[in-house]
């Protein structure tokens, strides 16, 4: 098929090689599963178990909490042993709300919905089946999937794009995900494409992964409406924005959804969530993630329960080599720092890494040498050594006159600065302090509406004493004169 | 020294550094500036050393009085860089107390003053060049023939000291001029462009470089070797010295189409002087050029312009600094209007009309 270029882009060493053969295995149970409630973008789910209650495998335990949110359910059969704040596997190292599980051996399952049929189901019971599942963006971005499903409804798209082009170094998930369960995922795309009553799916894979790209040319080879794509292996590819561009030649305009430019795009191990929901009815209690890095043992694809601990993960894979110089959730271009490996495996989750000293390539940070690099590598058409200059400078408006809402943070500009800036560091400073400065400016003007309104009303109430005075006072001098009046009249008529 | 962790992703990061750069672009030099060195004998080779510490000391100083981190800053090799062009851009028997003042020149006026490493408005090369170059124009025109190391009638050790340090008057016969010079005087003397040419114009001499310029210009073969090289490893892009070259040869081709007898041919522009050491080594300069490819472009073709204007209409045989300065002044009106079109938006910077907008 016809693909069209996307701007910039650099090639980072794939270090794919590290685990892309090994097949996707299951790991030993965990002495504990800790289930955070936020697992995805938007509100966090709200228990609906408490402690000491057993549950069953696929069992729900935390409900959705508004329009954008997503249930979690009990990975495996066991006892609620802990509501409560727990580490969680966030940049900021601190705890979130989690239900612990002790889990009793025993895998059994809870009764789960009935399998639809993605033939006579309409498009808004399979929405509604996603949901139910809990089921997230797992290429890391994690918004609630039957949000994105219940936006197409509403528009007419043209492309269904299934985004395996897994751009990020080590991460090889999705391609064993695609290799081994190729079926599964195309079947996840024929139920999406027939819910919003798209006519055409795309899997975009990208062409360092040839074996995926032939299992999965093989599982589709019977749908003639879902085609195999194979881009460049260029990093950023996987990004929604550049990923919908190079498959359609269209870009989304800013500040929109991919909706608008006709496209909906979903993870491919998304699109195998959705098979699995809507097929055997279950709900989304495992993933795949890879475990790689120079500084572990035996790097490895693993299907893990959610809330599996990273260390059980770390473990399965022959503990560490040496001391890591960076553990890490997700790739090593946009993933976060792990800073407790008790921290636990979530939907979102799709690598642990740990890289030793060479593979971060740490350097000195030096002075800006307008060398461009970054200008070259930006995907979004961004200059991002001018948009550091003025952060730098604390002129965070003038940042965002330039494009700092434009920035996908994919780190591509990072990775090539000879001088060793942390670009992307600045970006997500600089959107804080925005935000932060927004808030508080919300904040101002709320406390300026309310003292305005205290002035207006005290000013209506002095208004209304005064009003009512003269209109006492007018009634008085009235009922006076009618009074003055009498007397006369009755002086009169005594005369 | 230790080396910080990145404060957050990306946690993997190119080859790529500064020091790497900067002597990638001084190994491009090489082979032109050794060679240069080897035709023009001792006193070149002591010109470079000199240029190069005095720019080293000068950096040095510079920090010092700016309180930062001497060793790293020395260590990325910008100053070593800055020296290096300036010693490229000198007569090759210049006396030495040219070195010291191009090297001081360069970096406090060029460079630390105005905040050091990439905050330079003008190549600090080319300021120290021009300073040099309107000061002490007698030292600074005075070219040599090559008389290579070892070689029949080259000074030797001693002698070369004794030139450097000030007694060039005792080798007066040496003093010889640069192309670019040859064809003005003819022309100033009546002559015209073709008979100044058969006399001392050897194109075959000049890519080789074994006539008489500049320490780190006359070989045109080796300077382009050393330009491929650094497109090769990706230091630059084409785009500003296609762009210089292209627009010198350009404008040089119409004006000799319309008087040969006045305007030499585009070979003998390109060969010239420091044109391609401009095109490919100072007008690539990072800090002080457009940071779009589309903005080198225009900073490249309005350079190359410039250096025909220079030489052709105005009283310097030789305009590459003038011309690069000039451009350096215009770059951040350049990068002011040439920008990338953001994703997503159009060149005005709006969102682009969704489906929904059209019609």
């Amino acid at each position: 098929m016809k693909l069209f270029s996307i701007r910039g882009g650099v090639h980072p060493s794939s270090h794919k090689s590290l685990s892309s053969e090994q097949p996707i295995r299951a790991i030993a149970m965990p002495e504990l599963l800790h289930v955070p409630m936020r697992q995805n973008i938007g509100a966090p789910a709200e228990p609906v178990v408490a402690e000491g209650e057993s549950v069953l495998k696929g069992q729900l335990i935390g409900e959705s909490a508004g329009p954008v949110s997503a249930p979690v359910h009990a990975p495996t059969s066991g006892t609620v042993t802990a509501i409560g704040d727990y580490i969680a596997p966030h940049p900021s190292g601190l705890a979130g709300l989690t239900i612990t599980i002790a889990p009793d051996g025993r895998e059994a399952w809870a009764e789960l919905p009935p399998p639809l049929d993605p033939e006579t189901a309409t498009g808004q019971e399979i929405a509604d089946r996603v949901r139910e599942a809990g089921i997230v963006g797992m290429g890391g971005a994690a918004f609630p999937s039957s949000v994105k499903l219940g936006l197409g409804t509403s528009r007419q798209l043209h492309s269904l794009i299934l985004n395996g082009a897994e751009c990020e170094p080590y991460l090889s998930a999705d391609d064993r995900l695609m290799r081994e369960r190729s079926e599964g995922i195309v079947g996840g795309a024929a139920i999406m494409m027939k819910a919003l009553g798209i006519p055409r799916a795309i899997v975009a894979i990208e062409d360092n992964k040839p074996e995926a790209i032939a299992a999965m040319r093989a599982a589709a080879s019977g749908h003639g409406a879902i085609e195999i794509a194979a881009v460049p292996s260029r990093y950023p590819m996987g990004s929604e924005k550049q990923l919908i561009q190079v498959v359609t030649g269209v870009e989304v305009p800013a500040g929109k959804l991919p909706a608008h430019a006709g496209v909906l795009v979903h993870n491919v191990a998304t699109a195998h969530a959705v098979h699995d929901a809507v097929r055997f009815g279950r709900p989304l209690i495992s993933r795949v993630v890879t475990v790689s890095g120079g500084a572990m043992a035996e790097p490895g694809n693993l299907e893990v329960l959610i809330g599996t601990p990273v260390a059980d993960m770390i473990s399965a894979c022959g503990g560490l080599k040496g001391t890591p110089e960076q553990l890490l959730l997700g790739g090593p271009m946009m993933g976060v720092p792990l800073h407790d490996k008790a921290a636990p495996a979530i939907k979102g989750n799709n690598g642990v890494l740990a890289l030793s000293r060479s593979e971060v390539n740490p350097g000195a940070h030096m002075p800006c040498i307008r060398c461009a690099d970054c200008v070259a590598a930006c995907p979004c058409g961004l200059q991002p050594l001018e948009m550091m200059i003025r952060i730098r400078n604390e002129k965070l408006s003038e940042a965002a006159d330039v494009g700092l809402y434009d920035c996908i943070l994919c780190g591509a500009c990072s990775w090539v600065c000879p001088s060793h800036i942390p670009l992307v560091q600045y970006f997500n400073y600089a959107r804080g302090a925005l935000r932060d400065q927004d808030i508080v400016k919300q904040h101002q003007d709320k406390l300026k509406g309310y003292t305005q309104r205290r002035e207006e009303r005290l000013e209506r109430i002095a208004r209304a004493k005064e009003e009512a005075r003269k209109a006492r006072k007018a009634k008085m001098a009235a009922a006076k004169a009618a009074k003055a009046k009498a007397a006369a009249e009755e002086e009169a008529t005594d005369a | 020294m230790s080396l910080p962790t990145p404060p957050s992703a990306p946690y993997a990061h190119s080859s790529a550094n500064v020091q790497r750069t900067m002597a990638l672009v001084m190994l491009a030099l090489t082979p032109s500036t050794l060679y240069g060195l080897y035709i023009y004998g001792w006193p070149a080779v002591f010109l470079f050393a000199l240029t190069i510490l005095s720019a080293l000391a000068a950096e040095a100083f510079s920090l010092a009085l700016r309180r930062k981190p001497i060793v790293m800053f020395l260590g990325d090799g910008s100053a070593a860089l800055s020296g290096w062009l300036v010693a490229a851009t000198l007569p090759p028997w210049a006396p030495w107390w040219v070195a010291v003042l191009g090297g001081l020149i360069a970096i406090i006026i060029g460079k630390q003053i105005f905040g050091g490493l990439g905050q330079n408005v003008f190549n600090p090369a080319m300021v120290a060049r021009v300073m040099l170059l309107v000061s002490f124009p007698v030292e600074l025109t005075r070219f040599v023939d090559p008389k290579p190391l070892f070689s029949q009638g080259a000074p030797d050790f001693s002698q070369s000291l004794q030139i450097v340090f000030g007694q060039i008057e005792k080798f007066d016969t040496i003093s010889s001029a640069s192309l670019l010079d040859q064809i003005r005087t003819v022309l100033k003397q009546g002559g015209d462009v073709p008979g100044g040419l058969a006399e001392h114009y050897q194109p075959m001499a000049m890519l080789i470089g074994d006539v008489p310029g500049s320490l780190g210009e006359t070989s045109a073969l080796l300077i382009l070797l050393g330009g491929l090289f650094l497109l090769y490893k990706r230091i630059i892009t084409w785009h500003t010295p296609a762009a210089m070259i292209a627009s010198i040869a350009l404008i040089a081709a119409v004006m000799n189409l319309i008087d040969p007898a006045r305007y030499p041919g585009p070979v003998y522009h390109v060969l010239s002087g420091a044109l391609l050491l401009g095109a490919f080594f100072i007008a690539t300069d990072y800090v002080t050029a457009p940071v779009t490819n589309t903005g080198r472009l225009i900073f490249g073709a309005g350079a190359g312009a410039l250096v025909y204007v220079i030489r052709t209409w105005t009283v310097f045989p030789e305009g590459v600094a003038f011309a690069v300065l000039l451009m350096n002044a215009l770059t951040p009106v350049i990068d002011f209007y040439i920008k990338p079109r953001i994703y997503g938006r159009n060149r005005a910077g709006e969102p682009l009309p969704g489906p929904d907008d059209a019609g």
